[in-house]
């Protein structure tokens, strides 16, 4: 009985109730659509990573995972690698930052394509000029590309040769000494991919080149790389993330409060004549409690339904620059969530209600 | 049924010291329709809340089926509210986002009472709202709306049934199809009921009135 007065309430007053779940929902949508932002971005770095084809990647010296300096590898180690045991083939790469999170590549095409067994090309071909670009398919599509027309890029104007299949090395790929002479690097890059003729051997041989390159560089193994890209793994996304659950948090706590203290005033008779039937003070915290954690509820609905417009709308948009995913994984933690600012939220309104005087609470209009 | 002796209230407003009850006796018998009437500020409605539980006496003894409301705590209060007395207040006073039959439903869901008594369907009969059950407060007219409210009141069978100004937002006909209502209430089932008004004809219904002057009773 008690969980139908709490459905027909917040029937009876249905724009209230959508509006606070709405809002409620749509702070479920940012924590969401963050986290799937968050982790579609680690994935997609870490699938590109493993689409090189590479077993260890050498970097400079003293770098994290996920620093890329362009040009700090002087090109000679390229050589000087592929002499050592159980190295099959090594490809320098140069990286150059060209919008916030979009790099372009420079890298030995034909010697790359041997080392992962070529790119899936969905338009084009290869480049056959020093101005050839590759670009992917999200790239691409983001932009409008057509195969064999020109693209500015760091105020160069390269000739679109190819639209490749995305998740290898990077979105833009461009010849290596064409991004060495424009970007000022010659003979430099940015990083060294090795492919072993033994994969079994990584470890051994990670420890092989970590001596032979002394401290100029640093091999990691593909397999370490990848596991690298998590969130738990940068502090400064973790922290980010936890300000914006926290303000959701809050956001819901406000709303709920608002929602229920004005609830509360609105419906004091309602409350006297509850008390008048012998309803005790825990029975209307109750009542409060369950409407909140309705509207709680709700707006987790509204918020996942809202996260996947958002997904559609950021990858049929900007999918080259943004990659979002679905992250069911994070739903129960989003309805705590909602659940901790409702709960937050009813609780001054809902001992108001049960401290309310029977009799004053009767006489209210 | 119910004893009164010595009642009395009294209220601090501000630095005031209001004594709307000033020794209050008063007795009614089992299966009794008593009307209280008196003007404004007489302590009517004051005797009534004691009487319902809703507030505590000052002083004095108050008894209602042999319980003593003197010493009683605010959940001891609660669960006289929700299994002695029943309420028919001047309002209605039921909730409107539930249809008549909940707000029925509710007073039993509240005292946590599973089964209706076994003559309830005449009751509803009698009173005329058998089918209007699934209609909410708005759609229904101010009378049904007080014949739905003595339902409820009526639905946990309580020792009293109390009503203050039953029919004081109702026009003559619907006036009088619910005093003649409690009226039959207190013939064929014995209700106990006490019923608040300032009409002198509508306490003509009753068997016996009591007039409250001053915060004092008077036969």
């Amino acid at each position: 009985m008690l969980n139908r007065l709490v459905i027909e309430n917040l029937k009876y007053r249905w724009v209230r109730t959508f509006l606070s779940a709405l809002v409620v929902g749509v702070q479920i949508m940012l924590v969401l659509t963050l986290i799937g932002l968050s982790k579609g971005l680690l994935e997609e770095s870490a699938n590109r990573a493993r689409g090189t084809g590479a077993d260890i990647f050498l970097k400079p010296g003293k770098q994290g995972t996920f620093s890329f300096s362009t040009g700090q590898v002087d090109e000679k180690f390229v050589p000087f690698i592929e002499k050592q045991p159980n190295v099959q083939q090594a490809v320098g790469v140069l990286i150059q930052n060209v919008e916030l999170i979009t790099s372009i590549n420079g890298v030995d095409i034909p010697a790359f394509a041997r080392l992962n067994g070529g790119f899936h090309y969905i338009a084009g071909g290869p480049p056959k000029e020093p101005d050839g670009l590759l670009v992917d398919e999200y790239y691409a599509r983001q932009n409008h590309l057509k195969v064999g027309q020109d693209v500015t890029i760091l105020k160069h104007v390269w000739h679109l040769a190819g639209v490749i299949q995305g998740g290898v090395l990077a979105r833009l790929i461009v010849p290596l000494s064409t991004l060495q002479s424009l970007t000022g690097n010659a003979g430099k890059v940015s990083q060294i991919l090795v492919k072993l003729n033994d994969p079994s051997k990584t470890a051994q041989s990670v420890k092989q080149l970590d001596a032979v390159c002394q401290d100029q560089l640093q091999a990691i193994a593909i397999e370490d790389v990848i596991s690298q890209f998590s969130i738990d793994n940068i502090p400064q996304l973790k922290i980010f993330i936890n300000v914006v659950t926290f303000m959701t948090i809050m956001v819901g706590f406000l709303v709920v409060f608002l929602s229920m203290y004005t609830a509360v005033v609105e419906r004091t008779r309602e409350i006297g004549i509850l008390k008048a039937l012998g309803a005790k003070p825990m029975k209307i915290m109750d009542l409060l409690m369950r409407e909140a954690i309705v509207l709680a509820m709700l707006g987790w609905m509204i918020g996942i339904g809202l996260a996947f417009v958002a997904k559609l709308v950021i990858m049929s948009t900007i999918p080259a620059s943004l990659t979002v995913i679905d992250v069911p994984d994070w739903w129960p933690k989003a309805a705590l969530i909602a659940l901790s600012g409702a709960i937050l939220g009813a609780i001054y309104p809902g001992l108001r209600a049960a401290r309310q005087d029977a009799i004053e609470a009767l006489s209210y209009e | 049924m119910i004893q009164v002796r010595g009642l009395r209230k009294t209220f601090q407003v501000g630095e005031v010291t209001v004594e709307a009850l000033r020794g209050v006796d008063l007795d009614v018998a089992h299966g009794e329709f008593l009307a209280v009437v008196g003007p404004s500020g007489s302590g009517k409605s004051t005797l009534f809340n004691i009487l319902g539980g809703l507030a505590a006496p000052t002083s004095g003894e108050v008894l209602i089926d042999g319980v003593n409301l003197r010493h009683m705590t605010e959940s001891q209060r609660t669960e006289l509210r929700q299994r002695k007395v029943g309420f028919v207040f001047q309002k209605y006073n039921l909730l409107p986002t539930l249809s008549a039959a909940d707000n029925i439903n509710l007073a039993q869901d509240l005292a946590s009472i599973k089964t209706r008594p076994a003559d309830f369907d005449q009751t509803l009969e009698l009173l005329g709202i058998k089918n209007r059950m699934h209609h909410k407060p708005r759609a229904l007219s101010g009378g049904e709306q007080q014949r739905v409210a003595i339902a409820r009141a009526l639905v946990n069978q309580p020792a009293l049934l109390l009503a203050d100004e039953p029919t004081g937002n109702l026009d003559t006909a619907n006036s009088n199809a619910v005093l003649d209502i409690l009226r039959s209430l207190n013939k064929r089932i014995g209700q106990t009921i006490l019923m608040i008004t300032h009409n002198p004809e509508a306490a003509a219904f009753a068997d016996r009135t009591v007039t409250m002057r001053d915060g004092q009773a008077h036969a």
